[in-house]
């Protein structure tokens, strides 16, 4: 029995019981309990990782506990970690801390309860990348909807309430019907953990399909894939700039990993039969939302969308079905949380200093601000998969995979796909021209205060990563081939068995 | 016929609590008008008794007076909860009868005695025995929703509340005497032995049936006879209300599943499909209806509707043996999540409530988070308990319901239970976002008894989410007793 994920994932409720008794007033003392805390689960994270053997395929930090039974379905206290939980973790840990930073100066209302909502989200969010008990799993799912709800609706921008409740509406209403294949699939196996029910698919085998589609809604409208992507846009720009780099950087990368953990292994034979439907949508959207990134006018929101072009990617190699496809997938989940979370940051610095968001605003500010600007050139570039940055390698990764794809069958995805890539680098370019290229359009923006020192700390270490990626990939690809092999050789069995 | 002491025990936490409230009524005469702050405190002892009597009797199981009430576990289950339910509602009409002007002591002792009568319907084995008990506690409602006299509002809901009730106890009447012409007994027993023997005349024995079904589905609010509902809750003084949404639904549903499995699952077959409609009109009525609701008592009602669709939804399959017992257990379950939930809720509206029924409106809950930050906490575990996220026990609730439809083969009516449950996250979430989202300057009452009820409620409903296997073990244990 192992406590250390037991221990990492509700940590921070700790700080959250220390943020009860404080007072409203000692907004000092409440954001420091935060940012410590968070720094203590990066912590523990690491202690995880460090005790995680790489190259071992299967569920390490094993906790497994007979919790209760329902009716004659067992429920299980199961949490355990392989390479792609591991991944997932350790990105949730890095960013929480440096979204917490960015509120130092941004948030001064009710900072008590942001903190709270904060705490309790992260300990949602690494509930589900632990949690391998599906009725677990489900409570920690549906958790992390009401923290992020409250987040965009009380510190959001002026559509808050409205996207708020967007936002969770629609992913409820995914989860709906998830509940709902739970409840089969523990009715029918008697069991709800997730290794007893991979050993035991045959018995629902019947039914694969519907389940599939019933996982997948959920999954997709996390993801979000095209054409259940619409509550992205508006819970991202009137979301608070952390609540939309957690939202970016990991609440979307929950609906990509239940993919991987849950559609995958559960029913591989139903996976294979619907991949080309899927890898569809998966273009459809890498182009889409290229197109309407182009179109934005609004900095938050042209990257909002580029979140949807983007997962498309993270969709296509996962339906590959090939080792690349998965790995690029997975390595490309990363890449996307730290991009992304990070443009979202410099958006947010902006937005602080001018109060608006509209490109036109702006205009030759490098030159006022020439360290915001390389930062911004960095990221951009990292985002629209320049080589030697995180973003090409995973990039190139899925579109090789999905090349070779025996499954989808045609070169086409792969052709699409890199015309996304094309893309990115053009409305990121665009962007990054005519924020800060030229002369000063706006002589409000000749005194625009440069990053301060706060600023470049919550910056600095992303940065580092996104090269450490770029330029040495293989320890996450080490971390993760085990789990790549073998979700691979479930779907290949189950291709013979087809065949 | 001798009353032995057999007959006593098997009644009497219901005995107790119907003496103690006629003994109040008494005392009530001789208290001079300043004391009358003493008659709540009363209320609460004899519930307390009550409760006292129904726990040293829980694990008993007999019948009493030849058959016509039993104890069992499943009567000593429903009997805690309608205990402590009482024991809420004095909590929560202690001040504010005060504050409206209307501290009335028969208010406490009537409400005692109602608790009484549904008591004893719980423990009904004959349906004589059930029309007696439904008359008994619905009596007593008629007067308390009629209770702040003067105010049109009040006295519409008792004169609905009182005819439409003696509709739905007619109808109930009358399905008795179709079922004692199909079998010749009104005893449980008596009649799944006619039924067996085949004896029982067909035609009547279904006329019965469905005309009892009528006459608890009045009682439980269940789409379509369900008009009176909002009426009614609006129109009564909020603490009534609050009891009456969870204790009349209680009481209704223990009569109902009692009466169904144990006499009835021969007949499945053509109740269940019946069954089935109704949940489904209910739950999709209800959830829809509480949409456009903009008062938050007529928006409580809505939900304590679909709180019926939901209860009714698992007891569909009653006929299938091991899913009935499973259903039991759930819909008990379910009752305990609906009790805290409830109360919670309620004991924030009664905080809020001013006189004469202003800041009612949702609308009028603005601010609620920066003022009362513990009375909107309790309020948002209410909403997200009822919606059904986790970590609460409403959570918990719907999902053993689901699960038992499930596996009663109801796939399609999960389906629509899912799919309301989400509709209802909408106006659930409304409250949210006017109590936390919202700049306002509502402002509740500081009253001790009210506070405490809407935290301990809200814990509860929290806190037990973390050990739902317990209650349900327990829910299981309450086994139904069979002739």
């Amino acid at each position: 029995m192992d406590y250390t994920l037991i221990l990492l994932t509700f940590s921070p409720l700790v700080g959250f019981l220390v943020l009860l008794f404080l007072k409203e007033e000692q907004k000092t003392a409440l954001r420091w309990v935060a940012l410590i805390t968070s720094l203590v689960t990066f912590a523990l994270s690491l202690w995880a990782l460090a005790q995680f053997r790489m190259g071992e395929g299967g569920l390490q930090l094993v906790f497994d506990q007979p919790w209760f039974r329902l009716a004659e379905s067992q429920v299980t206290f199961a949490m355990g970690v392989d390479g792609l939980g591991m991944l997932m973790i350790l990105l949730t840990t890095f960013l929480t801390p440096l979204a917490l930073l960015s509120t130092w100066s941004a948030v001064q209302e009710r900072v008590k309860g942001f903190m709270i909502f904060f705490l309790l989200l992260e300990t949602g969010m690494l509930g589900v990348f632990t949690a391998q008990d599906l009725v677990l799993f489900y409570i920690f799912w549906e958790f992390t909807l009401i923290p992020m709800y409250f987040l965009i609706g009380i510190w959001g921008g002026e559509r808050r309430i409205y996207a708020a409740v967007k936002f969770f509406l629609f992913t409820m209403f995914g989860s709906v019907l998830m509940l709902l294949a739970i409840l089969y699939l523990g009715l029918t196996a008697g069991t709800f953990s997730l290794s007893d029910l991979v050993l035991a698919r045959q018995v629902f085998a019947g039914a694969q399909v519907w389940l599939w589609l019933a996982f997948a809604l959920a999954f997709a409208i996390k993801v979000p894939m095209w054409p259940l992507h619409t509550w992205l846009p508006d819970a991202h720009v009137e979301a608070p700039t952390a609540g939309s780099v957690i939202l970016a950087g990991v609440l979307l990368k929950m609906g990509s990993y239940g993919f991987l953990r849950f559609n995958l292994p559960l029913f591989p034979e139903a996976t294979l039969q619907l991949a080309p439907y899927m890898a569809v949508l998966a273009v459809i959207g890498i182009l889409y939302g290229a197109v309407v990134s182009f179109a934005q006018t609004d900095v938050k929101k042209l990257v909002a969308y580029s979140s949807v072009s983007h997962l498309g990617f993270v969709m296509l190699g996962i339906f590959a079905l090939t080792a690349q496809g998965l790995a690029g997938s997975i390595l490309q989940m990363v890449n996307h949380g730290l991009s992304t979370g990070a443009l979202f940051l410099l958006v947010g610095m902006l937005y602080e200093r001018r109060h608006t968001r509209q490109m036109s605003a702006y205009g030759g500010i490098w030159k006022v601000v020439p360290v915001l600007g390389a930062v911004m050139l960095f990221i951009s570039l990292s985002s629209a998969g320049l080589p030697a940055l995180n973003g090409f390698v995973g990039e190139f990764t899925i579109l090789l995979g999905s090349f070779s794809s025996s499954t989808l069958g045609s070169p086409w995805f792969a052709g699409l796909g890199a015309l996304g890539v094309i893309l990115a680098a053009v409305y990121l370019l665009v962007m990054f021209e005519r924020v800060f290229l030229g002369p000063v359009k706006h002589a409000e923006n000749q005194s625009l205060k440069d990053m301060n020192l706060r600023e470049v700390l919550t910056l600095l270490p992303i940065m580092i990563v996104i090269l450490w990626i770029g330029l040495y990939p293989s320890f996450f690809f080490n971390l993760m081939n085990p789990t790549v092999s073998q979700l691979l050789a479930t779907v290949q069995t189950a291709a013979m068995a087809i065949r | 016929m001798m009353i032995t002491l057999n007959d006593v025990l098997t009644l009497l936490p219901a005995v107790v609590l119907l003496a103690w409230g006629v003994m109040m009524l008494v005392v009530d005469l001789f208290l001079p008008k300043e004391r009358k702050a003493i008659i709540p405190l009363l209320a609460g002892l004899g519930a307390a008794a009550g409760l006292g009597v129904n726990l040293a009797l829980t694990g008993y199981s007999q019948t009493g007076f030849n058959g016509m009430v039993v104890l069992d576990g499943f009567a000593s289950f429903t009997n805690t909860l309608l205990l402590i339910a009482a024991l809420f509602a004095v909590m929560l009409a202690y001040d504010y009868m005060r504050r409206m002007n209307i501290e009335r002591s028969e208010c406490c002792a009537l409400m005692l005695i109602s608790t009484a009568g549904m008591m004893m319907m719980v423990q009904a084995y004959d349906l004589i025995i059930l029309f007696l008990a439904l008359e008994l506690f619905s009596i007593p409602l008629y007067v308390m929703s009629g209770l702040i006299r003067g105010k049109i509002s009040s006295e519409e809901a008792a004169l609905k509340y009182f005819l439409l009730g003696a509709f739905s106890s007619a109808f109930l009447l009358y399905g008795v005497a179709f079922l004692y012409g199909a079998t010749q007994h009104t005893n449980l027993a008596g009649i799944v032995a006619a039924m067996q023997s085949g004896t029982a005349n067909y035609i009547f024995l279904m006329l019965g049936v469905a005309l009892l079904l009528v006459g608890l589905a009045f009682k439980l609010a269940i789409v379509p006879f369900h008009s009176w509902a909002p009426d009614v809750y609006q129109g009564a003084p909020t603490p009534v209300t609050g009891w009456m949404s969870v204790s009349v639904k209680i009481a209704a549903l223990a009569a109902l599943l009692r009466v169904f499995v144990v006499a009835f699952p021969s007949l499945s077959a053509q109740i269940s499909p019946v069954l089935g409609v109704l949940a489904a009109l209910t739950m999709i009525v209800g959830n829809v209806l509480a949409l456009v609701q903009t008062n938050i008592k007529r928006l409580l009602a809505y939900s304590s509707i679909a709180s019926a669709g939901y209860l009714l939804m698992a007891f569909v399959p009653y006929g299938q043996g091991e899913v009935a017992s499973h259903a039991v257990a759930a819909g008990l379950f379910y009752m305990v999540g609906y009790l805290f939930t409830s109360f919670a809720a309620w004991a924030v509206v009664a905080a809020v409530e001013k006189a004469e029924g202003k800041d009612l409106e949702i609308t009028s809950y603005a601010g609620l988070a920066r003022r009362h930050p513990w009375l909107a906490v309790a309020m948002l575990i209410a909403m997200v308990s009822f919606i059904g996220v986790p970590p609460t026990l409403g959570f918990w609730g719907k999902f053993y319901l689901f699960r038992t439809a499930l596996e009663g083969g109801l796939v399609w009516l999960a389906l629509i239970g899912l799919l309301t449950s989400l509709f209802s996250a909408y106006y659930y979430l409304r409250v949210v976002v006017v109590m936390f989202m919202q700049p306002g300057e509502v402002e509740a009452r500081r009253e001790v008894w009210v506070n405490l009820l809407a935290v301990v409620s809200a814990g509860a409903t929290l806190l037990l989410a973390f050990i739902p296997w317990q209650i349900l073990d327990w829910a299981t244990a309450a086994f139904l007793r069979f002739p």
